[in-house]
């Protein structure tokens, strides 16, 4: 019975192989290298939907496996983006500064520059001192290992806390909960040092490649976008299909019986937690370059939610549901609140979807968590005649987060 | 009475123009008449206190009559009279002492005075004593208000010769208060000073404080050597100290010329720049100019050739500081004085902080009214029923917005809030049962579903609100009687609105009490979430129990809607404002409990006011700090604070 | 016979409610216990202290050769020291094969990342297949647990205890809602089982404790009423009284 990864998951080659082709053709068709069929913008949605993708994979081992309604993992994504976008900021600054200090009669000292580089950064909010969270900003390698160690340590720390007490289902939910509102009042107050409401700007410019098209670029981030969710893809799938994968689904349907069979549950829990937190991280720092802005009103409690409506839309518990739910959900968003929908004139009203879009995913939302929990990767079902065993209305477990009965495998 | 016949007394000894007791005005006028013609600030003031302290009733009408510009002096014999303009360039003088119209004179006979705003200052400060004795009371605390705005020293005598002839009580309290304060300011005697220093260190107004700190007021200072005695020393400092940093002393040292200038590195960069010749300052290229070091080696270069001055050196700042002493020093030259008005501030502020204490405690029990109101039909759906409701922070919208739409009809404020707490209720009321019926009876045991399921009534609903009201805040206005606040002293008050509040916090914590413990529903409840099955067996229907449990937990929200829209914006954001905090309160009060949540809104009410009052500058701040102590608190509780413990925590 | 666990002077109380009041027991190494008594009389309680879930107010419980404390311990320590619990209602993983749910209890290193990095060799498969036939799941090996009847599962759950290998087994109500062929199984398992540990059986059906034919302790209001064999206890008046409610 021990069959190779891609044997016991063959979803996860199917997967790779549509990413592959979907890489391959946006290139193929995009204004960079290709037919110029897709503009650079809808480029770069796409990359940023890649992200989102990679981050409802971390939200669907967290939620979907392990049974924890996690309402903070879009604040790791915001915390990559910004220990990213601390590099890109302060490089790009410099570049500035340096090439215009150098018409100067006196050739600048270093202490200058920095001076002149914090005066430009902290200017709108009435500071020009570099403070000491921005120490490493001049180092991207520092900077890299700050997108993995800052969201990391958060998790680790809160995690922890969160664990060890005990607190599950719907308290752990609500804490997270809190611990995003925290973190994003706490980057909403210009004295945080990362620039309060304002947040970080001008990320799409990467520094020293002024002479790089944006295409280009918007091309380069869809490559390592695309590259990232593949491996977390398989990093997950991987994850989950082991023993590893079993202990997980066993705290999800039942935490009692795997701690009484000597697994320390609140280890796995803060394992999990913190290492989607790290891919939640991973996928914020390849996301912001892609949008060019980054602020605290981007992990406010609302986008974590969102976050779990894209998993349950796709269908939790599967890796692909989770993809395929984000992809959708944020994609026929942006298409509705760009406006490119027609409205529909009902004589006395007219609906007009940028307004209405949101009472539309609200309600959607309602109706697939009460007559499809499996989501759209539910569909995949009849395609593999996999049918849920007849349970007559039995939840799989006593645990908060146990899968339903609609929701289960055969 | 006695200081004004001294005063009287003073000007009759000195003014040698006045030998006799003057019996009309026009005599006391005509004796200083070039003075009074000249109009000029430094010359007037004899002529002026003559005409104030001459005893005359007429006095008050002549300096008024002056300071108005109705004064005329006539060309003719020099005579001044108050004159009117009856026709085009005509006017008509009247004599002070008589009251008698002289007749109308053509303006050419006539001379205005026109006294410029020195003098009409002036002659306002001898206004004032006989303002303070004015038959009119209004015209009396009009005086004392201006003399309390903007005090003088002139005001102090007049002021203490009017206690005496004060027949309002009220009035009088105030002319002694201000006395006291006047007399800290202004008297000549330390004694009395210190003596009124005294009387007032048991008050916190506002005015007494501020009397004091001007008392107290310093000046940072330095001098060469030692602490000159000549000074009323508050505090010698020494450089290098918090209080007093090495480079702020060294400023303060070249600011008043007793150390050469600081050259700063930007100053420096300048002086290079100016003294560039040919690529070069001083035989260093410029090009290498790019480290301080070699900056400093050509700034040397250049004061060597006598083009610049030299940067004080780091020994030369040492020693500046170690040559000079720095201290704060008081406006105020006496020193028993400053002492007493240290020593009382000292009381006084001992008092303000207590009353402080007492404000805060007020603005917490209000800001926990508010989130107790928020978090009790929460606490009823998610406490009793075990439902999560992301939604109810909308139900509190709703509410806000059913008082908006109600005083559209009914114009009248205090009749429309009436209408709008029963029709907030049946509104949210029906929503609530609506929801339960169509979604969350198909969830019950699924709570993580039911959060979502939830949360996206919640965000249709918000969407839903912002497209009919649009984005922008309505108001939902209060009735007159509640505005303006309950005013205890100048530290203590609190607004009627957050009064009504709390009252009403209370009000819903009596209704939840006695339907839970007296009514039917109540008894059916508790059975109901203790053993749904149980509960069935014994023909109670848990459909209509949940139904009607989740309709009252909605509609408290839809009434707490009305009160926080009463002080608050109403948005469609309104609720989602709300809704972590509700949800804290619940969970930190401890689930299932009443009394558990009026333990967390009173904990996390008067946590945020705290963190608020430590760092007044930032709420962002305190709110963050607020959640981090909240997830700590977790650790600690994980129950809340109110737990039940056993088997009925269904571990 | 050397004592594998001992509780001494063990009280618990529950908002003012004494669940346990003063319990002492002890059980050896291989041996099998009943433990019997009417609802209410702490049986469970007793069994959540043992498996560290409840805490008690005061009181000793000893481990092992080493005389640990397990009341230091957490549920999962306590379950690798060797203490296995199976609960009233039959709990095991519905989602997932009754395969997967052995080797999940397979006695190994429960470390997160030893368990990440896991590679499953022939013996353990071995293992896994003697103890489905121990407990007569063979044929289900592939199936979802979830798909099991309710006999089954009991028996998967019983079987994923054995293969943690613990020294004491605390089985609760084992036999209820089974068929008579069933509890036959499942006595003749049981017995298997306490030929090399201890084995303890709440049960509150008396046909079913005299078939396992092993020492019997009745609680009562949270404390040892009488101890010894089913005859013995049965004849004794109190325990009389206690059962019929005179």
């Amino acid at each position: 019975m021990s069959k190779s990864l891609f044997a016991r998951n063959p979803s996860v080659l199917i997967f790779l192989a549509c990413l592959a082709l979907f890489t391959l053709g946006v290139t193929a068709l995009s204004e960079a290298l290709g037919t110029g069929l897709i503009s650079t913008s809808f480029v770069k949605t796409l990359g940023k939907t890649l992200c989102l993708c990679l981050i409802a994979i971390a939200m669907d081992l967290v939620w979907g496996y392990t049974g924890i309604l996690s309402l903070g993992h879009f604040a790791f994504f915001g915390l990559g983006g910004y220990m990213i976008g601390m590099w890109l900021m302060y490089e790009r600054t410099r570049d500035i500064i340096v090439t215009s200090m150098a018409n100067n009669d006196i050739p600048p000292t270093p202490q200058e520059v920095t001076d002149a580089i914090g005066n430009q950064i902290f200017g709108v909010v009435g500071s020009s001192d570099f403070p000491v969270i921005w120490a490493f900003s001049h180092s991207l390698t520092l900077q890299l290992v700050l997108v993995v160690a800052v969201p990391g340590l958060l998790a680790l720390v809160f995690g922890w806390l969160a664990f060890r007490s005990r607190v599950t289902g719907v308290y752990l939910s609500i804490l997270t909960q809190a611990m995003t509102l925290a973190l994003a009042l706490f980057l909403f107050q210009n004295d945080s040092g990362l620039r309060g409401n304002n947040g970080l700007s001008g990320l799409q410019n990467l520094p020293g490649l002024d002479a790089v098209p944006q295409a280009t670029v918007s091309l380069w981030f869809l490559w390592a976008s695309a590259l990232a969710l593949g491996l977390g893809y398989l990093f997950a799938a991987w994850v989950v299909s082991g023993k590893f994968g079993s202990v997980l689904r066993g705290i999800r349907d039942d935490e009692a019986r795997v701690r009484f069979l000597g697994y320390s549950v609140e280890t796995y829990k803060l394992f999990i937690f913190t290492v989607t937190a790290i891919i939640a991280g991973i996928a914020g720092a390849l996301y912001y370059p892609q949008a060019g802005i980054i602020n605290p009103a981007e992990i406010a409690p609302i986008a974590s939610i969102y976050l779990a409506v894209w998993v349950a839309i796709g269908g939790r518990g599967r890796l692909y549901g989770a993809v395929i739910g984000a992809a959708f959900v944020s994609l026929v968003s942006t298409w509705f609140t760009g406006g490119q929908v027609p409205s529909i004139p009902l004589g006395f009203y007219t609906i007009d979807w940028v307004d209405w879009w949101l009472v539309l995913l609200g309600l959607s939302f309602v109706l697939v968590t009460l007559f499809a929990p499996r989501g759209i990767g539910g569909l995949f079902d009849y395609w593999t005649n996999g049918r849920p065993p007849n349970r007559h209305g039995q939840d799989l477990g006593p645990g908060a987060g146990a899968l339903q009965e609609k929701e289960a495998d055969a | 009475m006695r200081v004004l016949l001294a005063a009287l007394a003073a000007i009759l000894f000195l003014s040698p123009t006045l030998q006799a007791q003057p019996t009309t005005v026009q005599e006391v006028l005509q004796a200083h008449g070039d003075a009074i013609a000249k109009g000029s600030r430094k010359s007037i003031g004899p002529a002026i206190d003559a005409i104030a302290a001459s005893g005359l009733p007429q006095a008050q009408t002549v300096l008024e009559t002056w300071q108005a510009k109705d004064m005329w002096q006539r060309k003719s014999d020099g005579l001044f009279f108050s004159a009117k303009e009856v026709a085009k360039k005509t006017y008509r003088l009247t004599d002070f002492d008589t009251g008698q119209t002289v007749g109308e004179f053509d303006k050419g006979d006539l001379r205005q005075l026109k006294p410029n705003s020195g003098v009409r200052a002036l002659i306002g400060v001898a206004l004032v004593q006989f303002q303070l004795s004015d038959p009119d009371p209004a015209r009396r605390l009009d005086a004392l208000t201006a003399i309390q705005r903007d005090p003088e020293p002139s005001h102090l005598a007049p002021l203490r010769a009017s206690i005496d002839g004060e027949t309002d009580p009220a009035i009088k309290i105030r002319k002694q208060q201000l006395e006291t304060l006047l007399t800290i300011r202004f008297d000549s005697d330390d004694a009395s000073r210190i003596a009124a220093i005294e009387t007032i260190s048991k008050d916190i107004s506002l005015d007494t404080r501020a009397t004091l700190n001007t008392l107290l007021a310093t000046t940072r200072k330095a001098a060469p050597g030692a602490v000159p005695e000549t000074e009323n020393i508050a505090a010698v400092l020494k450089p290098g100290t918090e209080q007093l940093s090495a480079g702020d002393a060294y400023t303060l040292l070249a600011d008043n010329g007793l150390a050469p200038a600081l050259i700063t590195d930007g100053e420096q960069r300048n002086i290079l720049s100016a003294n560039i010749s040919g690529g070069k300052v001083s035989g260093v290229p410029v090009a290498s100019l790019n480290t301080q070091a070699a900056r400093d080696r050509a700034y040397a270069a250049l004061v060597a050739e006598g083009k610049a001055v030299p940067r004080p050196t780091a020994e030369d700042i040492t020693a500046a500081l170690a040559n000079h002493s720095f201290y704060d020093a008081y406006f105020e030259p006496s020193k028993p004085v400053t002492d007493a008005a240290a020593k009382a501030l000292k009381s006084v502020e001992i008092r303000v902080a207590f009353n402080q204490t007492l404000d805060l405690a007020l603005d917490g029990i209000s800001l926990a009214s508010i989130f107790f109101l928020a978090a009790i039909g929460l606490a009823i759906t998610f406490g009793v029923m075990g439902v999560i409701n992301m939604a109810h922070g909308e139900f509190i919208m709703m509410g806000a917005y059913t008082g908006y739409v109600v005083q559209q009809f009914i114009p009248n404020y205090t009749v429309s809030i009436l209408v709008a707490l029963p029709l907030a209720f049946a509104v949210t009321f029906a929503a609530g049962v609506a929801m339960e019926r169509l979604v969350i009876r198909h969830l019950y045991n699924r709570p993580l579903e039911t959060l979502l399921a939830t949360f996206g009534i919640s965000i249709a609903l918000q969407q839903i609100a912002k497209n009919i009201f649009g984005t922008q805040a309505r108001p939902l206005t209060a009735p007159e009687w509640l505005d303006g606040a309950w005013v205890l002293n100048d530290v203590v008050s609190i607004s009627f609105i957050r009064i009504a509040i709390f009252a009403l916090a209370l009000i819903f914590l009596g209704v939840f009490l006695f339907i839970m413990r007296r009514t039917r529903l109540g008894l059916e409840t508790r059975a109901v979430t203790q053993n749904p099955r149980m509960a069935a067996s014994m023909g109670i229907n848990p459909d209509r129990v949940n139904m009607l449990t989740f309709g009252l937990g909605s509609g408290i929200a839809g009434i707490a809607g009305v009160a926080i829209g009463l002080f608050a914006k109403v948005t469609s954001e309104l609720g989602s404002d709300y809704i972590v905090q509700s949800f804290m309160t619940v969970v930190v009060g401890g689930v299932g409990n009443i009394w558990g949540t009026l333990a967390g809104a009173a904990m996390i009410g008067f946590l945020q006011k705290g963190i608020e009052w430590m760092n007044p500058s930032n709420t962002l701040a305190a709110q963050t700090y607020m959640i981090i102590f909240i997830i700590i608190f977790i650790q600690f509780r994980p129950r809340g604070i109110i737990a039940l413990k056993g088997r009925a925590a269904g571990d | 016979m050397s004592t594998l666990l001992e509780v001494s002077g063990v009280s618990v109380t529950f908002d003012g409610f004494r669940a346990i009041n003063n319990l002492s027991f002890q059980i050896g190494k291989a041996e099998m216990r009943a433990i019997i008594g009417p609802n209410g009389a702490g049986k469970t309680t007793f069994m959540d202290i043992v498996t560290g879930k409840t805490r008690p107010d005061e009181g000793r419980v000893i481990w092992g050769d080493k005389s640990v404390s397990l009341l230091k311990m957490s549920e999962a320590q306590i379950a690798r020291a060797g203490v296995g619990r199976k609960f009233q209602r039959p709990t095991v993983f519905e989602d997932q094969s009754v395969f997967d749910n052995l080797l999940l209890a397979l006695k190994k290193d429960r470390n997160p990342f030893s368990v990440l990095f896991y590679k499953r060799g022939p013996s353990d498969t071995e293992k896994v297949h003697t103890l489905a036939e121990q407990i007569g799941l063979t044929d289900h090996l592939p199936r979802k647990s979830g798909e099991l009847s309710h006999g089954q599962k009991q028996w998967l759950e019983i079987g994923m205890l054995l293969a943690q290998e613990p020294q004491l087994l605390l089985v609760d109500e084992p036999a209820a809602g089974m068929t008579p062929e069933e509890r036959e199984h499942t006595t003749s398992i049981l017995v298997e089982a306490a030929k090399t540990r201890a084995v303890v059986v709440v049960e509150h059906d008396m046909e079913f404790v005299r078939r396992l034919n092993c020492k019997v302790t009745v609680l009562h209001e949270g404390s040892v009423l009488a101890e010894g064999s089913l005859d013995h206890v049965t004849s004794n008046q109190e325990v009389i009284d206690v059962y019929l409610g005179r």
